[in-house]
């Protein structure tokens, strides 16, 4: 076999090249895994301080700080960061560091593409907060750039364009180097109905990216073609459709939903069996149920636009297969219990965030399912009560998922235990602060208050204050995790190769921290 | 220093407010009112209905949560089972939600037909979106006018203005004119932008349909009650967008017509005193 003829012509013990270089050229799948998460949590704080920004203007009603078009920007570009910029590489880095390392394989298959889709990110990124800095400022008609106010941007536009297709060629050539290592690179004995549910999800998540952001790069072409070459696509005074840019971001925007949240619920189903010591309960349904979620996620788009004026046929059917969504997304919620049912629990850092996200995302659910309503979504869309929707799903949501398994696989990355006592007080002030920051907003947005503007009606100033103070002491606990992550890479307790009670998984078979390579000799996979 | 006086005094006021009864006090306003018309009212039956099937679902499901994590601890000793499905229970858990689905989507439906049905309407209003005010046609009776913020609103939301918006009576949400329409009538209004998309939205008559250019949206309310009623664009519309309510006065039809009969014979009167002098003169 090649891997042997290999190991005889080079020594196997040598380290990755020292220095900064290391980082630039690496085709290392932990060390690119590194680079993602590392990356990922830089954007949480850029992306975090724009939304302080926005929460401090709101912190009481006049104009305090930033006029209203910075404050557009503001909310347009924490969008844009936080799901470009954090949450997805947040999950590419967990995916580069684990699939290899649960399936048996030995890096990623396609090495140097890896290294290329995580290298665009940080150039595309800054030219993303670039614009700010640029005439007439950075994009500002909301993360959906909905034309034809989008097209009024300044001559940030094309910039910022071109950011979101560097940010998409990356999550593409990240989607098929994880289907091809996860459709190739198995260890013998590994089949599908084998594979960690993380690594199913991601096979999914994978599929889903590759079918959703082609079609975005498609709609914000045809923007900068509107705006540059004289085309009307999407304006009206040229026999253009501005109607067709939404469906046209929407059947992207709600794929991009489930790229999000797919990957959070391997993560969550990767922890919960390990601390409830008991197996997964229902895999196959699980892997059925993510699979519906998939499929479904690209029948629903039009949900997002029912104020939108649809015939009354289409505005049935997007409620009707909306409201399909939560069957699927009822079966992992049951499932997840099921498994901590008759288990034996434990209460680590990692198990904590699973719990939460269990309690909270289950809230963005709920509201989730009262605005597929149609009628009813004529009441909430546009207003605070879609923007703590959405966070709660995202926030306590997708980002517990992340930090629960951050705090899961650090000892696995690094080597030490991170420290349990703060990795609690990370958990329960973020718990607390978070819901002190979104829970009000369902109050606002019910009472009437529309998302995006800078002032507000003096009616909405309580409620406003409370969130505006969740969201500094939200913003201030992540700090803790910064602290924690240091640590923890710097020393502590030597972790065991298992590291957990009754792990469940090819990681935990390795030492820790994981050697440079794992797995050049497949495991044996019963 | 008045500044950082009033977000204390709030802050104080506010806690105060959390401590006591918040539903009590109308700036803790938690849930959707009703609203005035029969859409509305619909929308706000089926809300709580809504509301109330995932309380319920969510107190079960939560229930279970909390009396797992209570009751299955290692640290008591608690042996981990085994078992890893029950097709029986995942057919349930499939099948039940299915169920409650079909009961949300009946009511929910019948309501969608409800509010599409613009047929029969009395009085039509063409209404259009501009970067950052509404304008207002009665197309039937050759009438129309602009409807931009109040100029009191205007100056207190500049930045640095020094004037503190609780001292501004229906501050953001007052405007120079607002859109005059008869009680009890029917209207059907069909909406469009002029420039980018904006979306008018009165929370108490249940209606949110966005102003797009080049496409003409139509829908209809019915207002039972003389009073007046606020909204906002809720389409993000550019740096103005928080700036352009709608305010919408309902008058008696009689009150109406004399209104509408005196805008169009040039007269410069506001809405406000019309109605005093209209009342009157009947």
């Amino acid at each position: 076999m090649s891997a042997t003829t290999h190991a005889h012509t080079h020594d196997h013990d040598h380290g990755p090249p020292k220095g900064l270089m290391r980082w630039v050229t690496t085709t290392n799948h932990k060390d690119i895994g590194t680079l993602y998460l590392i990356f990922a949590l830089v954007m949480l704080f850029v992306g975090g301080g724009m939304a302080l920004v926005v929460r401090a203007e709101l912190f009481q009603p006049g104009i305090q700080f930033v006029n209203p078009d910075f404050f557009n920007q503001m909310t347009t570009i924490h969008a844009l960061v936080m799901v470009f910029g954090m949450i997805m590489p947040a999950f590419a880095g967990f995916a580069n560091w684990m699939i290899p390392m649960m399936i048996g394989a030995p890096d990623m298959a396609l090495p140097r593409l890896n290294n290329w889709s995580f290298w665009l990110l940080p150039f595309a990124a800054t030219m993303l907060i670039g614009t700010i800095f640029m005439p007439g400022g950075g994009p500002a008609a909301g993360w959906t750039l909905y034309p034809p106010l989008s097209l009024q941007a300044g001559d940030s536009f094309p910039f910022s364009i071109f950011a979101i297709h560097l940010l998409g060629i990356s999550s593409i050539m990240a989607s098929i180097n994880i289907i091809v290592t996860i459709l190739n690179m198995r260890a013998p004995g590994m089949t599908l109905m084998k594979m960690p549910l993380f690594v199913w999800t991601w096979l999914i998540t994978a599929y889903l990216l590759i079918g959703a952001m082609p079609v975005l790069a498609g709609g914000v072409t045809m923007l900068l073609t509107d705006q540059f070459f004289g085309t009307s696509f999407f304006q009206a005074a040229g026999g253009g459709d501005p109607v067709l840019y939404q469906h046209i971001f929407w059947f992207f925007g709600h794929p991009e939903v489930y790229i999000i949240i797919l990957p959070a619920f391997g993560i969550i189903s990767q922890i919960i069996p390990t601390f409830s010591r008991k197996p997964l309960f229902g895999y196959d349904s699980m892997v059925y149920a993510t699979a519906a979620i998939g499929f479904l996620s690209y029948i629903v788009w039009a949900h997002h636009m029912f104020t939108v004026g649809m015939p009354l046929a289409g505005e049935l059917f997007f409620m009707l297969s909306t409201m399909l969504i939560s069957v699927p997304t009822g079966v992992k919620i049951f499932n997840w219990l099921s498994t901590m049912w008759r288990g034996s629990l434990t209460f680590e850092t990692p198990m904590l965030f699973a719990v939460g996200f269990l309690f909270m995302f289950s809230i963005g659910g709920f509201t989730g399912l009262m605005m597929a309503l149609a009628p009813v979504d004529f009441q909430y869309h546009d207003t605070y009560f879609i923007v703590a929707h959405f966070h709660y799903v995202l926030v306590p949501g997708a980002l517990f998922a992340a930090l629960g398994g951050a705090y899961y696989w650090l000892p696995k990355w690094t080597g030490h235990m991170y420290d349990e006592t703060l990795g609690k007080w990370h958990f329960w002030l973020s718990t607390i602060f978070v819901n002190l920051l979104f829970f009000p907003q369902h109050f606002l947005g019910l009472a009437g208050m529309p998302r995006r503007i800078p002032d507000y009606a003096t009616q909405f100033a309580d409620w406003n204050m409370w969130s505006s103070i969740g969201g500094f002491g939200f913003g201030l606990s992540q700090l803790l995790f910064v602290w924690v992550v240091i640590k923890c890479a710097r020393g502590g307790a030597r972790a065991t190769a298992r590291v957990w009670d009754q792990p469940n998984g090819l990681e935990w078979t390795v030492p820790s921290p994981a050697p440079y390579h794992t797995f050049e000799q497949a495991p044996d996979v019963k | 220093m008045s500044l950082t006086r009033s977000v204390s005094m709030r802050l104080m006021a506010a806690t105060a407010g959390l401590l006591a009864l918040p539903a009590a006090h109308a700036d803790w306003q938690l849930n959707l009112p009703p609203g005035v018309t029969e859409i509305s009212r619909q929308i706000y039956d089926l809300h709580m209905l809504v509301l109330w099937v995932c309380v319920v679902i969510g107190a079960l499901v939560f229930a279970a949560m909390a009396y797992a994590l209570v009751a299955f601890r290692k640290k008591d000793g608690v042996k981990p089972a085994t078992w890893s499905h029950s097709t029986t229970a995942e057919i349930i858990w499939t099948v039940i939600p299915v169920f409650i689905l079909v009961a949300l989507a009946v009511p929910s439906a019948r309501t969608l037909v409800f509010i599409e049905d613009t047929r029969d309407s009395e009085l039509t209003i063409k209404i259009t979106g501009y970067q950052w005010k509404w304008n207002y046609a009665y197309v039937d009776r050759g009438y129309d006018f602009y409807s931009a913020l109040a100029q009191t609103s205007n100056v207190a939301r500049q930045k640095g203005s020094g004037v503190d918006p609780f001292a501004v009576d229906h501050y953001l949400l007052e405007v120079d004119r607002p859109l005059v329409i008869p009680a009890g009538v029917k209207i059907r209004y069909l909406l469009t932008s002029n420039d980018v998309n904006h979306a008018w939205w009165v929370q108490a008559f249940g209606v949110k349909r966005d102003a797009i250019p080049g496409y003409i949206n139509d829908g209809w309310f019915k207002v039972d009650e003389p009073g007046t009623y606020r909204g906002q664009c809720a389409e993000l519309c550019g740096k103005d967008h928080g700036f352009m309510p709608v305010v919408v006065e309902v008058l008696p039809k009689d009150e109406f017509e004399a209104w509408l009969a005196a805008q169009k014979a040039g007269t410069q009167l506001a809405a406000g005193t019309v109605s005093g002098t209209a009342t009157a003169g009947s």
